[in-house]
């Protein structure tokens, strides 16, 4: 018990670490979330543009893209904070202080995607409500409890991927954080985030069948569009209970082979 | 390295890979510390001297030969070994924008030390290497290099380690710096009960502050013992230790600063 309350304010270390870090760069945090936010909104105002006179066609294109700009937000920041993680730690010069910390890679992490999940909120909800006052949004027909679990069951797979993403700048300090942006990308374009995947071309859509994003899109925008039920997502949330119950052990497991290789050719080094 | 037990590891051995080519950078090293002894290890740049503690401290894993600290094999028992050690490394690797104190109220709660306590302990230190108390909340980013590196002592200390690694740690530092730093490496080894190991360039703080010295060159030791017995070993008992050093080397420091950290002279 001890041992265990013990890794958990190990791991509440990194959250207050990463919040402290957010405080000191707080002019570069205003500037990201005003990029969101305004970012969201033009993807809405577009909605406006397209979806011509009718009131009820544009509230629910406006949603649509929201939905999509707004759980894209949350899922990404999951994705990037976990995958950053190391690549910080080397631009800081940090990282062989905190790996001879007599702490478990798996609280190391554990911290990294706590402070992830609650700034992901913290950040993302801040886009959501300047969104939904900016194009007088509301939800009240969504399934909001529908909406809660599949965020929660999505959220596993993007920090899974997020950790064996981490494992790129840990064995390349030059160009890890580089392959970390481009799988980022890749996602955002076989998700569906923007658009239906139904639109992509014919040899890009089969990959939108390995995003957990699409699953996850696809069923938030039916429970806050069409007020689904769980019971209607259902086929889309075993997947993605499936998906992230397999993603975070194995983004360990990866994490934790990369470490030994990385201490096996010395390349933990601050200079890399 | 000599363990609680009195074990005997057969050697280090250390084949890093880099992305060009593979570098031997430790080789049939094999030796022991005792308890409360400071060990400086003397050698030029790239003579192994950095790897060695990084393999000490778990960062690396060598192909062969073992390591024990205080009878705990480094590699097996590694989570174990990181209660007992800390270390200074010759860049002090803080988180910049953050203060003094939050990067040490992070080190507390990896450590487990309430952070309480630790601010006490913290303060404490700092002020017995000259750290003026009311700074330790201000960026390290505003601070000089030797006040960042007192406070990357204070975060090696704080946490009460049995082993103390110490990499060129007044490396860059003034005078009155350096000699705070060496006064209070004494001070831990006296009052802490602990064990340091010090890797340095400096010939003067080897003097000055190690029991024994080992000199290192192209990974492996090349003479162990304290200075007297240094200066019978290489012939030159009347000589200083730098004379030592040239002798058992071939090659003066200045001359050594020109080899990179990976051992390959620069072209």
């Amino acid at each position: 018990m001890n041992s265990l309350s013990s890794e958990l304010r190990a791991s509440l270390a990194f959250v207050e670490r990463n919040f402290n870090l957010a405080r000191r760069y707080a002019s570069w945090e205003i500037i990201f979330i005003s990029w969101n936010v305004v970012h969201a909104l033009t993807i809405g105002l577009i909605g406006v543009s397209m979806a011509g006179d009718d009131p009820d066609k544009v509230q629910k294109s406006v949603t649509f893209l929201i939905v999509g700009a707004v759980l894209w937000n949350f899922l990404r920041l999951l994705f990037f904070e976990v995958a950053d993680a190391i690549a910080w730690e080397r631009w800081e010069g940090t990282i062989e202080y905190t790996f001879m910390a007599p702490v478990h890679r798996l609280t190391h992490l554990a911290g990294q995607c706590i402070y992830a999940i609650v700034y992901g909120f913290l950040r993302s909800g801040i886009v959501l409500a300047s969104s939904m006052v900016f194009f007088d949004l509301s939800f009240s027909a969504g399934n909001l409890v529908t909406a809660a679990v599949v965020l929660a069951a999505s959220s596993l797979s993007f920090l899974g991927l997020g950790l064996m993403a981490a494992v790129f700048p840990l064995l390349s300090p030059e160009k890890g954080a580089r392959a970390t942006d481009i799988i980022g990308t890749l996602f955002l374009l076989i998700s569906g985030v923007y658009y239906d995947v139904s639109v992509l071309p014919d040899w890009l859509r089969p990959l939108s069948t390995i995003s957990p994003g699409t699953y996850a899109l696809r069923s938030i925008r039916a429970a806050l569009l069409d007020g689904a039920s769980i019971s209607h997502v259902s086929g889309d949330l075993w997947i993605l209970l499936v998906t992230g119950t397999v993603m975070v052990p194995l983004g360990l497991w990866i994490f934790h082979i990369a470490e030994v290789y990385a201490k096996k050719t010395g390349r933990l080094k601050r200079s890399g | 390295m000599r363990s609680r037990d009195g074990e005997r590891g057969p050697g280090l051995t250390g084949w890093l890979r880099g992305s060009v080519k593979a570098v031997l950078a430790v080789e049939g090293v094999s030796f022991e510390v005792p308890r409360r002894e400071i060990f400086g290890i003397l050698g030029p740049n790239g003579s192994g001297k950095s790897t060695l503690i990084r393999i000490l401290s778990t960062l690396v894993l060598q192909d062969s030969g073992t390591c024990r600290i205080f009878g705990l094999d480094v590699n097996r028992d590694s989570m174990e070994v990181r209660r007992h050690i800390n270390r200074v490394s010759v860049d002090a690797a803080f988180f910049k924008k953050l203060s003094a104190w939050e990067n040490l109220s992070y080190a507390a709660r990896l450590y487990s030390i309430p952070v309480r306590e630790a601010r006490v302990q913290v303060i404490g230190i700092l002020g017995e290497m000259g750290f003026a108390q009311d700074r330790i909340d201000e960026p390290l980013e505003n601070m000089s290099r030797g006040m960042q590196q007192k406070v990357a002592i204070a975060r090696a200390l704080f946490t009460s380690p049995v082993l103390l690694l110490m990499d060129e740690p007044t490396t860059g530092l003034d005078p009155v710096s350096k000699r705070q730093v060496q006064d209070y490496t004494l001070s831990v080894r006296n009052n802490n009960d602990a064990t340091v190991l010090l890797t340095t360039h400096d010939m003067d703080e080897a003097q000055r502050v190690c029991d024994r010295i080992a000199i290192i060159h192209h990974g492996r030791f090349i003479a162990v013992g304290t200075v007297p017995e240094l200066k019978v070993q290489a012939g030159c008992e009347g000589g200083t230790l730098e004379d030592v050093f040239f002798e058992m080397t071939g090659k003066d420091l200045a001359h050594a600063d020109l080899e990179t950290e990976e051992g390959g002279r620069i072209q």
